[in-house]
């Protein structure tokens, strides 16, 4: 701790005790305060239904954590720009679905499909809010109602043959490595949670993330492509979310249309909780990811209390304005 | 003509600058025309059926709960914030309203929706004093809200169901004088003119006007701008009431799911409505508008044979392509 060591900017503001000081220490690293809400959590359920702990609850909840996780990646990309993705759920059900649908032309074919479905959509939100200057909040919600309206249109002729999740997407979303609290998942997810933790931090396209965000004008007038940046953002947000629903079709075993639409919020939510800030140009992925891992926590353990599917709403939505708010001050203070 | 004082004020005028109007109002009369064609557009896709005024009816019952909700956003919207939970709290009154007026006479039911203005009007301050209270963006704070709003709907009522007197219902879907008049038509009007009006006209307007254009400039000029936040909340929730009342008049009973669909749609009718998401500019009358436009899409699709989710996909195309020509208008008229 920096309490003892004092610049000559410090000595002009009274000094904080060290109570104050170690308080200001975690809230500086954000990422403490959530791993201590996700144990707090944790050790909830543990009090609620001795027994719940287990290797292999490690990994159920890893299992569930991996699709919002990857939904809200691109989230978390699309929000460091000052956006928000509003197509997300709608890109990721309709790339499982079409996934799903064609998979009888072999599972290679099929999972690319579903990463075709990912760019356009992405394309078309990127040049929207890239190049046409749309509010990516408008532009989203409205490219979200084209995807889910004419995957409902089409449904039909987006299925060639039966219907099935491919085995090899099913293994890697529910299949386990060594013991059975290591899922398969977890063989795409860290990987590329590392690429977007390294690239935010060390790639100029990071880099450039963070300052389109926090000041689009001065990127401008220091010659960035602004809008370049903006459309690969959405390309990239639209494909993790194809992969979202491609991983969450593996964990459901079974395609609808309305498949990942209740994920959509808790993308959102995820990032918020992960300190991201919906204004843009501060946050990161590592946030966002303790960020899922606790919705997907909290939404087991508000199962495990046995109540109606209304409280459950209720309890669920306080606790997200309760951190959003922890957050809100605990920044106002630095 | 307008003569100008000293301080740029426009002091009078001699008849009506129809230039000035068409630049002031330009979005507000497009969305009408575009109203207008849509109705052409049903009357044709109607055909060989004569266009009545049922049919006349039809749209308006149709409409009113979305266009009560677009009213809600946009006050909300031009202060600068946005309101993600609103269409729940419709949905919230809705089934307040369907499960205590059910078996009621018409007077009783009168004084319940009064009541429930009220507590339309109070949901709304709850979400508008959290987010000045917490300091969190009204986005992430309405997004939390949608889900507690969305459990007390749940809680009311867990399956679609209730009720509304006859002659309650009759005020959503009866007609005023002619049949020509839909009554529902004329409740937006007389709930513009006298609620609306006199706020917008009056320093509470102005401070909501000005703290979603100039926050700082507002601040400085004297306007409380905390206030300001949470009472165009508060009259958000009011027109939110207004919008679940007309649910339960409408459909006669209460549907604790409908929520998100008036959400994202009450967003899309009032950026269709010609006010900016940014804030400060852009009224009511043109959301409104907007609302009957987005309602009649896929009505027109069912008549046309067509599969009615196409609709969704031409809504969603209608809201993308009309932002991205206003934004080129904006861009032109910069230069």
């Amino acid at each position: 701790m920096s309490t003892a060591a004092t610049t000559p900017d410090e000595e002009l503001e009274p000094r904080p005790n060290r109570a104050q000081a170690a308080v200001g220490w975690v809230i500086d690293r954000p990422l403490i305060m959530l791993s201590v809400i996700l144990v707090l959590l944790l050790i909830a359920c543990e009090v609620y239904s001795p027994g719940y702990l287990s290797a292999n609850r490690i990994g159920t909840i890893l299992q569930f954590s991996a699709p919002l996780a990857f939904l809200a990646a691109g989230q978390t990309l699309v929000m460091l720009t000052a956006g928000i993705d509003l197509s997300v759920a709608a890109t990721a059900t309709a790339a499982a679905y079409i996934m799903a649908g064609q998979a009888s032309r072999g599972t290679t074919v099929a999972l690319l499909i579903a990463l075709l479905v990912g760019l356009v959509v992405g394309l078309v939100n990127g040049i929207g809010v890239g190049v046409f200057r749309v509010n990516p909040l408008i532009m989203t919600l409205g490219m979200a109602s084209i995807v889910a309206g004419y995957l409902t249109v089409s449904a039909q002729s987006f299925v060639t043959g039966v219907p099935l999740v491919p085995d090899f997407v099913r293994e890697l979303a529910v299949g386990d490595l060594i013991g059975s609290f290591i899922p398969k998942s977890l063989l795409l997810w860290a990987p590329v949670a590392a690429l977007i933790l390294l690239g935010l931090r060390y790639s100029g396209y990071g880099r450039m993330l963070y300052a389109v965000g926090d000041n689009p004008i001065a990127c401008r007038l220091a010659g960035v492509r602004v809008w370049q940046v903006l459309l690969l953002t959405y390309v990239l947000c639209s494909l993790l979310a194809a992969v979202g629903g491609v991983l969450y079709v593996g964990v459901i075993n079974a395609a609808d249309l309305q498949l990942v639409t209740p994920y959509l919020l808790p993308s959102v939510a995820a990032v918020v909780i992960g300190g991201t800030s919906i204004f843009g140009g501060v946050g990161g992925y590592s946030g966002t990811i303790l960020g899922a891992i606790i919705l997907v926590v909290l939404d087991s353990l508000l199962t495990l209390l046995d109540t109606s599917q209304a409280v459950k709403q209720i309890i669920y939505g306080s606790i997200i304005l309760l951190l959003a708010w922890l957050y809100a001050t605990s920044t106002k203070r630095v | 003509m307008t003569t100008v004082d000293e301080a740029g004020a426009v002091v009078g005028r001699k008849g009506l600058d129809w230039r000035r109007v068409v630049a002031r109002h330009g979005w507000t009369i497009g969305v009408y025309v575009l109203l207008v064609l849509l109705i052409i557009g049903y009357i044709w896709a109607l055909a060989p059926v004569t266009f009545t005024s049922f049919d006349l009816n039809t749209i308006a019952i149709g409409g009113l709960p979305l266009a009560f909700a677009a009213m809600a956003q946009s006050v909300i919207v031009i202060s600068g914030g946005i309101d993600l939970s609103l269409g729940v709290m419709v949905a919230v009154i809705n089934v307040l309203a369907a499960s205590l007026m059910e078996n009621k006479s018409f007077g009783i039911a009168l004084l319940i929706a009064v009541g429930l203005m009220v507590v339309g009007v109070i949901m709304g301050t709850i979400n508008g004093g959290l987010i000045v209270l917490t300091g969190v963006p009204d986005i992430v704070v309405t997004l939390a809200m949608s889900f507690v709003w969305g459990g007390v709907a749940l809680l009311i009522m867990r399956t679609p169901g209730g009720g509304a007197p006859g002659d309650f219902q009759a005020l959503g879907t009866g007609a005023f004088l002619s049949s020509w008049i839909p009554a529902g038509a004329v409740i937006i009007a007389i709930v513009l003119l006298a609620v609306w009006m006199p706020i917008r006209w009056r320093r509470p307007g102005f401070a909501i006007y000005g703290i979603g254009s100039e926050r700082a400039r507002a601040y400085l000029s004297g306007v409380n701008v905390s206030v300001t936040r949470v009472l165009a909340y508060s009259i958000g929730g009011f027109f939110a009431a207004m919008g679940g009342l007309a649910a339960t008049a409408t459909t006669g009973i209460g549907t604790p799911y409908a929520g998100n669909f008036i959400t994202l749609n009450s967003v899309a009718a009032v950026v269709l409505g010609g006010v900016s998401l940014a804030g400060g500019k852009g009224g009511l009358v043109g959301p409104v508008a907007a609302a009957f436009c987005l309602i009649l899409v896929p009505s027109i699709m069912v008549f046309q044979g067509i599969d009615p989710n196409y609709g969704q996909v031409i809504q969603g195309a209608l809201i993308v392509i009309v932002v991205m020509i206003g934004g080129l208008v904006l861009l032109r008229e910069r230069r």
